[in-house]
């Protein structure tokens, strides 16, 4: 019997069965618990921030008024209650440009009639390219990228995503060519390519955009005439050097405010990652476009902010003290945690890529495969879920374009169960080395395998040095 | 080339309908009673302020519920990061009970069926996402929802095609006007997905009979196609007959084990029971898996705030005060319902009979100076701007007839209510005593029109003296 639902429904393109997801439904069923479920799967999957709420929670304990919709004496209730107008509480959107100026350092300005609120930046990507693009039209996006990108991006839009290619040999910078590779690669198969899409600070790199590497996008949207996005739902969470750099502001450097190109620009935010809180749903398009601005106001009316969580961040930002303060602890507490992983890695052999933000570190694991493929790759991580007991993302699931990188987060586990996981690591690690030395023990049965052998031997003794190597992107 | 998407640029947001139009200029010129009492006041808002006070004292006496607190310990940091899209347990157990007892415990709800949204306006995108390809249409009844046009269509790339209805039988749905509104979608070469109604209705105030719902059914099961019951007013039911859910009759008529089980959908919200849009509560209902699936997925694009669904699943749970305050904001929109409707008698205006949702619909079609939508808009803007009251015209809810209007009555006290009703009264003595003058001027063409304009004011101001005494 014909299930007469639409193609939409019954395809597959909500992408929840790349390995990102699995992963997670893994953990589901057999999580950590440091008293209850001690040998459970301990979550580094789930890029949250879960370290500073101790000073969410006491703001909240003094301002008892504000969540109880006390203000002034009287009650906020019913004019909350009945605010559905899809402009967005005027106080809260106040309060927010401030916060998003204040995340870059004041070098940019922004003004709250261009910003448009959303039910979470998911909510807020899915309509930027409502508005950008046609059904059947792509986006170019810098690999690898966040996996819910697919369904985000192009379930429902209908839009097509081709990757730019970056690689490890350039620390997954954008490069010029990587950019015309992209856009040629749209051409053949047919597909007008209406935007890039980034993320910065990179999900799951880590890495801000250089300079340069802006300065790159904006000369290739300009000669394509196309527009960029820029998913900067990170950049509270930047916490060493370089600084970070906003797009907004290298077109202001550039002095293109009186350039197309200001028009074709659009920030993506959130307070999910630099507050911690996913699950009040605070999503924003920030953009100097006005026919986008009005497009994408109307379309919030999908996903607008709940009036009681709208009301409550007004009065968290609106606290500047506390906000200037909850920034510098938020970063300090990140900066540890970063290096907390870091070192425990490198302590059992392993590299990550060098990073100043975000809540995950992009490990490099590559001489941990058997051999350089996606296959392999698969191989270690379902080892990593079942044998070490860590739920971390795979390369792949990012469209990485080389095997052997795993996205961990940091910042979602206490720093005990982080101890335990670099615990669990070495101890894979140190047991993946005696499995080495019993290979090399025996007579060589193929040369071209021997040299494989050798590689995963010489890991022992020195840090791997990664070379590099390039495959296509098959998966 | 074109830069933004067609999307971004058309007018299918349905944005430029006079519904809309009328809100724009009540916020040009705002009632208030004491900074602006001249001004227009809103009976275009079809929302229910009437029983805040309930919620308020709840919330005073329930402090944990807004205060991030369960049992006294805090639970901040669980909600801050709870961002399933398959919805708080608690909350979603006490949705579906509180569903349930709105329809009298006649039906069950399984919460695992439940997909929460943010707002109906997100729970009815998504069901069109799920159910209809681009192109695909949906039959609607006429006079429906002005948002329909946006939220069912913009994005989703369907069609509304209308179901027919009309003042001659009450504007009840016919098995007639089903088939016409299906052979007109062949004609178009739309693929018909299936059947959306709103129950109770909006803007009619009326609840579906058993006798529709049945028809109904019948139709679906038919033609194999679908049908959304948006069931957002079923807490606003204030006089009989009872609601019936089209769950209910699912049952009575054994459909149970039927593939048209699979085919029929609710949408439901909190935004006029409980009088809270602004904290976007919305939800699908549906006993199809995949269609429960897809659009679980697919609410990543909606999600409540955890913060907003742990407040009502506290609220929600207390079953003995959602009793209570079911039954009082019964009674006090019925109240209200009754202050418009008398108030409007009084002055020769009827309205249908109607025994639900926050508004009626009020029958000017002796105002017309002609019965053509044109003398509709004429009308409308005249009680825009002369009369200073938003109401909303017929012909924005796709009404086939014009001359009728949709006038809310939960969104204002009573004082502001009377004085809306009081205006109303002398624009309608001003207009007949300008008519007579009319007449007496032009006795020699006298219209039809005119003639029945005259003897209506003639039998008013006789009935009024007959009150009098």
């Amino acid at each position: 019997m014909l299930k007469m639902l639409s193609k939409m429904a019954m395809c597959k393109s909500h992408g929840q069965d790349s390995s990102y997801f699995i992963g997670w439904q893994e953990y589901e069923k057999n999580p950590y618990d440091p008293i209850q479920n001690p040998s459970g799967i301990i979550q580094m999957g789930l890029a949250e921030n879960q370290l500073s709420f101790d000073l969410l929670e006491s703001w909240l304990t003094r301002n008892q008024d504000v969540i109880q919709f006390r203000e002034n004496g009287g009650s906020m209730f019913r004019d909350l209650a009945l605010f559905q107008d899809y402009h967005g509480l005027q106080a809260f959107k106040n309060v927010l440009v401030e916060f998003m100026a204040e995340i870059r350092r004041k070098k940019v300005k922004f003004d709250p009639e261009k910003l448009v609120l959303t039910a979470g930046s998911t909510s807020a990507n899915e309509t930027l390219i409502f508005c950008l693009s046609e059904p059947g039209e792509a986006l170019l996006i810098p690999t690898p990228y966040y996996p819910g990108f697919d369904r985000d991006l192009k379930w429902r839009t209908r839009a097509e995503i081709v990757p730019i290619h970056c690689y490890s040999s350039n620390n997954f910078r954008i490069t010029e060519s990587a950019l015309e590779e992209a856009y040629e690669q749209a051409q053949k198969l047919n597909l007008r390519v209406k935007c890039v899409f980034i993320t910065n600070p990179s999900n799951p790199l880590g890495t801000t955009m250089s300079r340069d590497e802006l300065n790159i996008l904006i000369t290739f949207a300009m000669t394509k005439n196309i527009h960029i996005v820029s998913d900067e739902i990170y950049a509270g969470t930047v916490f060493d050097s370089p600084k970070f750099i906003s797009i907004t502001e290298a077109l202001i450097d550039r002095k293109l405010e009186k350039s197309k190109m200001w028009n074709q620009v659009h920030i993506v935010s959130s307070l999910s990652k630099d507050l911690g809180l996913p699950g009040f749903r605070i999503g924003m398009i920030y953009s100097n476009n006005e026919t986008l601005i009005a497009a994408a106001t109307k379309m919030s009316s999908f996903g607008l902010i709940s009036s009681q969580t709208q009301y409550l961040l007004s009065k968290i930002l609106g606290d500047k003290k506390f906000v200037k303060r909850y920034i510098k602890e938020n970063k300090k507490q990140l900066k540890h945690r970063r290096e907390m992983l870091a070192s425990g890695l490198a302590t059992s052999g392993i590299e990550c890529l060098k990073s100043n933000a975000g809540l995950f570190c992009f490990v490099d694991m590559r001489h941990l495969l058997k051999s350089n493929t996606f296959e392999a790759e698969m191989e270690l991580w379902k080892k990593i879920i079942s044998d070490v007991g860590l739920n971390v993302s795979p390369g792949s699931s990012c469209h990485c374009s080389e095997p052997g990188w795993f996205r961990i987060c940091f910042a979602n586990m206490s720093g005990e169960t982080l101890d335990i996981a670099m615990q669990r690591i070495n101890n894979f690690v140190n047991s993946s080395t005696d499995f080495c030395r019993d290979i090399q023990q025996q007579p060589p049965l193929m040369a071209a395998a021997s040299s494989r052998r050798r590689t995963i031997a010489n890991w022992v003794v020195k840090l791997s040095s990664g070379d590099g190597r390039t495959l296509k992107d098959g998966i | 080339m074109k830069f933004l998407s067609k999307k971004a640029t058309c007018n299918s947001h349905g944005q430029d309908s006079s519904y809309f139009l009328g809100w724009e200029e009540y916020e040009k010129n705002p009632y208030d009673e004491i900074r602006n009492p001249k001004g227009i006041i809103q009976m275009g808002l079809a929302e229910n302020q009437l029983s805040f006070d309930l919620l308020e004292s709840w919330l005073a006496q329930n402090p944990d519920a807004a205060g991030f607190k369960r049992n006294g310990e805090s639970i901040f940091r669980e909600l801050a990061l709870f961002q399933d899209y398959r919805g708080l347990p608690a909350f979603k157990d006490a949705l579906v009970q509180f569903m349930a007892e709105i329809r009298g415990n006649k039906v069950s709800f399984d919460s695992n069926k439940l997909v929460l949204t943010a707002g109906a306006t997100s729970a009815n995108e998504t069901l069109m996402f799920c159910l209809t390809d681009p192109g695909d249409a949906f039959l609607l009844p006429t006079p429906y929802y002005p948002g329909f046009d946006r939220d069912l269509k913009w994005r989703t790339g369907a069609e509304i095609v209308p179901i027919q209805c009309t003042s001659s039988n009450g504007f009840r749905i016919t098995e007639s006007a089903l088939e016409e509104a299906y052979q007109e979608a062949k004609k178009r070469n739309l693929k018909v997905k299936g059947v959306l109604v709103t129950n109770p209705s909006n803007p009619l105030g009326t609840t579906l009979s058993k006798q529709e719902l049945e028809l109904l059914l019948t139709f679906i099961a038919k033609k194999q196609i679908h049908l959304i019951s948006d069931e957002i007013y079923s807490g606003t039911v204030f006089n009989s007959p009872k609601f019936v859910s089209v769950m209910e009759v699912l049952i009575e008529n054994n459909y149970m084990h039927t593939d048209v089980w699979d085919r029929v959908h609710i949408v439901y919200s909190l935004s006029k029971d409980l009088g809270l849009p602004g904290f976007r509560v919305g939800a699908i209902y549906s006993n199809d898996e995949m269609v429960v699936s897809a659009a679980t997925k697919m609410s990543s694009f909606g999600l409540i705030s955890s913060q907003t669904q742990y407040l009502l699943s506290a609220m929600l749970s207390d079953k003995k005060f959602m009793k209570k305050y079911v039954s009082e904001n019964q009674k006090r929109l019925k109240k209200r319902h009754e202050m418009l409707v008398r108030g409007l008698k009084k002055i020769g205006i009827s309205c249908l009979d109607s025994n639900a949702g926050l508004f009626c619909w009020v029958d000017m079609r002796h105002l017309l100076s002609s019965n053509t939508f044109d003398a509709e808009m004429e009308l409308w803007k005249k009680i825009v701007y002369e009369v200073a009251l938003n109401i909303s015209p017929g012909s924005s809810c796709h009404c086939t007839e014009p001359g009728w209007f949709r006038a809310c009555f939960a969104n204002m006290s009573e004082n502001t209510l009377n004085i809306a009703i009081q205006r109303l009264k002398d624009f309608v003595y001003s207009s007949a005593r300008d008519s007579d003058i009319q007449n007496h001027q032009h006795s020699n063409n006298t219209s039809p029109k005119k003639k029945s304009f005259s003897k209506w004011v003639f039998r008013l101001s006789f009935n009024e003296r007959q009150r009098e005494r």
